[in-house]
């Protein structure tokens, strides 16, 4: 019986062990596999336009502590007349099992491309803020969300 | 489904050419689709898809959403004022359930 307890902790520890390796191991191919599949979506939203740096900004808690209602808020800076105004707005979470969030779509007449609403994100991800100008540019921000607890359900 | 509680908060008031922030809440679960039940059973998705914001019956604003839309979508967004009239806010739900609410603004 005295034997028993460090020979449970050593086998205790090598389960830990391999559990940690196999984690290790699988989140790469994981992470690859949401970002291609964000991207793809991207793609698709942005009709095969490379997203650009500027003008989009996204405002996100660093620390999540419940995934279940994360608050964000989109803004782009652009006049909104007729001429020169944001299309639309798509929220992208690369690590949720579906990427699209939400998109937003413009018209002149909102006056100023703000939105807020709170998103669901399962794990620690980045999110990604993808602006389409009524000249068909397109503007990228994103940012990256730690989540303590996913907001998947079980 | 019964209708769900909404809460809209839009000014009574504005000047010509201002723009105001409209902000709402709906109760609604927003049923993922990825969740499972205490038998294992997926629960299937039920969520608001699409949010449309009308002027004077003129489309202003609108939105699509997807399950990664916390329970009870909140939603804050702007709107420039050039005349008074009346602004409706429509949510539609997977199930074809459109709940609406409106407000009445009036030029300051």
């Amino acid at each position: 019986m005295k034997n028993a307890t460090p020979l449970l902790s050593r086998r205790g520890l090598l389960i830990g062990a391999g559990i940690a390796a196999a984690a290790i191991a699988a989140r790469p191919r994981l992470t690859q596999a949401a970002v291609t599949e964000a991207d793809r979506l991207i793609e698709t939203l942005t009709g095969g336009v490379t997203p650009q740096a500027g003008k989009v900004s996204i405002k996100l808690p660093q620390i999540a502590e419940n995934g279940n209602t994360v608050p964000f808020t989109v803004s782009v800076d652009s006049p909104m007349t007729d001429k020169d105004f944001v299309k639309a707005v798509h929220v992208v979470a690369e690590g949720n099992p579906a990427p699209g969030v939400a998109s937003f779509n413009f018209t002149p007449a909102a006056g100023k491309a703000e939105v807020a609403m709170r998103m669901r994100l399962a794990k620690t991800q980045n999110v990604r803020a993808i602006a389409v100008m009524s000249d068909g540019s397109v503007y990228q921000a994103e940012q990256e969300v730690k989540v303590t607890i996913g907001g998947c359900g079980g | 489904m019964a209708a769900p509680s909404i809460k809209i908060k839009v000014p009574a008031t504005a000047s010509k050419g201002e723009i105001i922030e409209i902000k709402s809440t709906i109760a609604h679960d927003m049923e993922s689709g990825q969740r499972k039940d205490k038998s294992g059973n997926a629960i299937p998705r039920q969520i608001i898809n699409r949010f449309v914001c009308t002027y004077n019956g003129k489309e202003m604003f609108t939105s699509d959403w997807h399950p990664a839309i916390s329970a009870n979508p909140y939603l804050a967004f702007f709107l420039k004022v050039e005349e008074a009239g009346t602004v409706e806010l429509s949510w539609q739900d997977d199930d074809g359930a459109v709940y609406k609410r409106s407000a009445e603004i009036k030029l300051a």
